[in-house]
């Protein structure tokens, strides 16, 4: 039986967290159909439709599926997933909204936020934080999985064919509606996406002095995020919050200013290549996972570093 | 207006847990327990609505061995009215904690549902999800508002990128983010106080579910460390190794 790979899109665009659950997918089957399941969609079926190893693309084009509303997609990716043998998303937020929700009305288990696939029923994953990593096997029929980005590559974006098969019907469960959303504008890129970030915490002191980060960031083409000490704080919004309550992240290399380091911080960027610690306390558990560590103030350094780049 | 909330006992999360030599399971042997933060988030949330005249009745779940009956007894001091134990020691399963919460929500009957995103042990963010599925409920996960008008939750979710408000139909259930509160202490008063609050225990048994596993854990290992590089006395060297070194930049 095939594997039905959930899309993540805004209507027009495919994005990235996809390819990385594709990859996912080919370690479980063969054969790769994916689902976008949207309003206005057809440039997304298109584009997943050249993704290297899809084999199929199902296309739900309907104003229910507009916002990604749980309650309504779940009904649509339940029915559909009757007939395979995994039902698999990124572990974006919309990924972890709808899933668990498609599972329990298929009556199985879900497995979450899989870092690596061992066969075809067994997945590895961190718990309590990254603090432990566990594998399990699913032993239901239907496999229901999210896959945290980092742990796999993404797939090509080009390559493949696959036919566009449209779904007829809506699944409208009228219990909820979109009121309307904030998002966050920036020049700079996603966070999931960036190669490298520039991360600032408790240190900084307030939400003006991450300028500071800002300027390095531009040099480098980087992301800014945040410890959730900073958010907590105030300093800065939560969608920049780096960690197990916030967003995992793998950049080629991750700049840690001002932050100490707590578990809870590092089980969300540990898995970066590179990870340079600035902090002018020289015990911050920070540096021990740091390939450079730079024990000085960072009000000093950073716009040196900006300067030197 | 009736709110369940639910609350999970696990390790406290300023505990840094240890994989048991045989890589069976993590140890929790002599660990100090808690409940989950993002419950604790939910108790609060309730207890905030009840004082706003909102909520008229608070009550608090949660399953598990007989020890988790010290958190329902939190959940009292901080403003719950009565609770209900669903025990057993056997492992349960997202699944299985939905299909028992969703007996329990059968019977109660409760206008709103609040629960914690995720608990800080398995991590596996599905409960409120799949309770929402089986009961037919919508859903306001991840939120970080929550406001109740003209018989509808409007919630404010944290997703990828920024914030999005959903309304919602009521009965309802929303799953806590860290920014909807910040939970309160139980005052000393409210803890004896909590001590004669009702505490009504069942079985899986009662609910008519029977407690089954779906996943298998096969395995548990630490994480692979990552060891300590070295330290940089300036910028210029800093900069000098990720251009040469690290390659990097």
């Amino acid at each position: 039986m095939a594997i039905l790979v959930i899309a993540e899109h805004d209507n027009a665009v495919l994005k990235g967290s996809t390819l990385n659950a594709v990859t996912a997918a080919s370690q479980m089957g063969d054969d790769i159909h994916m689902l976008v399941a949207g309003s206005g969609a057809q440039a997304v079926a298109d584009a997943a439709a050249k993704v290297s190893g899809v084999t199929k693309v199902l296309l739900a084009d309907d104003a229910a599926y507009e916002h990604q509303l749980a309650e309504n997609v779940s009904l649509l990716v339940a029915e559909l997933g009757k007939d395979y043998s995994h039902v698999v998303a990124p572990a974006t937020t919309n990924g972890k909204n709808t899933l668990p929700r498609v599972a329990a009305l298929l009556d199985v288990a879900q497995v979450s936020d899989i870092i690596r696939v061992e066969s075809a029923d067994t997945f590895v994953r961190p718990i309590y934080a990254g603090n432990a990593i566990a594998t399990v096997q699913a032993l239901d029929a239907i496999k229901v999985i999210t896959v945290r980005t980092t742990g796999f590559d993404a797939a090509a974006a080009e390559g493949g064919s696959a036919a566009v098969e449209t779904v007829a019907g809506s699944h409208d469960a009228a219990i909820s509606a979109f009121v309307g959303e904030e998002v966050a504008v920036s020049d700079r890129p996603e966070l999931t996406a960036a190669d490298v970030i520039v991360s600032g915490g408790r240190g900084m002191g307030n939400g003006e002095n991450f300028v500071l980060l800002e300027n390095v960031a531009d040099k480098l083409g980087a992301a800014v995020g945040a410890s959730r000490a900073a958010v907590d704080a105030g300093f800065v919004p939560n969608d920049m919050q780096v960690g197990q309550t916030g967003k995992i992240v793998a950049p080629d290399l991750y700049i840690a200013v001002g932050i100490s380091g707590a578990i809870q911080h590092l089980a969300g960027m540990k898995d970066s290549k590179v990870i340079v610690a600035i902090n002018k306390d020289e015990e911050a558990p920070i540096f021990q996972v740091a390939d450079y560590g730079l024990v000085a103030d960072l009000f000093e350094v950073m716009p040196q570093l900006e300067a030197q780049l | 207006m009736k709110v369940l909330v639910t609350v999970k006992r696990v390790i406290d999360y300023n505990v840094k847990v240890r994989v048991k030599s045989d890589n069976t399971d993590v140890d929790l042997a002599n660990v100090k327990m808690a409940i989950n933060p993002f419950c604790e988030i939910a108790v609060e949330e309730a207890v905030r609505l009840k004082e706003a005249g909102t909520a008229t009745e608070i009550v608090a779940v949660s399953m598990g061995p007989k020890a988790a009956q010290e958190q329902l007894r939190t959940a009292l001091a901080l403003g719950a009215d009565r609770a209900i134990h669903v025990e057993t020691d056997e492992a349960l399963e997202s699944l299985t904690v939905a299909k028992m919460l969703a007996k329990i929500v059968d019977e109660e009957k409760p206008d709103l549902i609040v629960m914690g995103k995720q608990a800080i042990d398995s991590d596996n963010n599905q409960t409120g999800q799949m309770l929402a599925a089986l009961s037919g409920m919508p859903q306001g996960t991840f939120a970080s508002e929550l406001k109740i008008e003209d018989g509808k939750a409007l919630v404010t979710r944290e997703v990828d990128g920024g914030l999005q408000t959903v309304a919602l139909n009521m009965p309802a259930i929303v799953t806590t983010d860290l920014r909807l509160n910040e939970p309160r202490y139980a005052s000393l008063p409210n803890i004896m106080k909590a001590k004669r609050k009702p505490l009504e225990t069942k079985t899986p048994a009662d609910l008519g579910v029977e407690v089954s596993a779906r996943t298998k854990l096969l395995k548990v290992e630490p994480p692979a460390e990552r060891s300590a590089g070295i330290k940089v006395d300036s910028v210029e060297q800093l900069v000098e190794k990720l251009k040469n070194e690290a390659k990097v930049i």
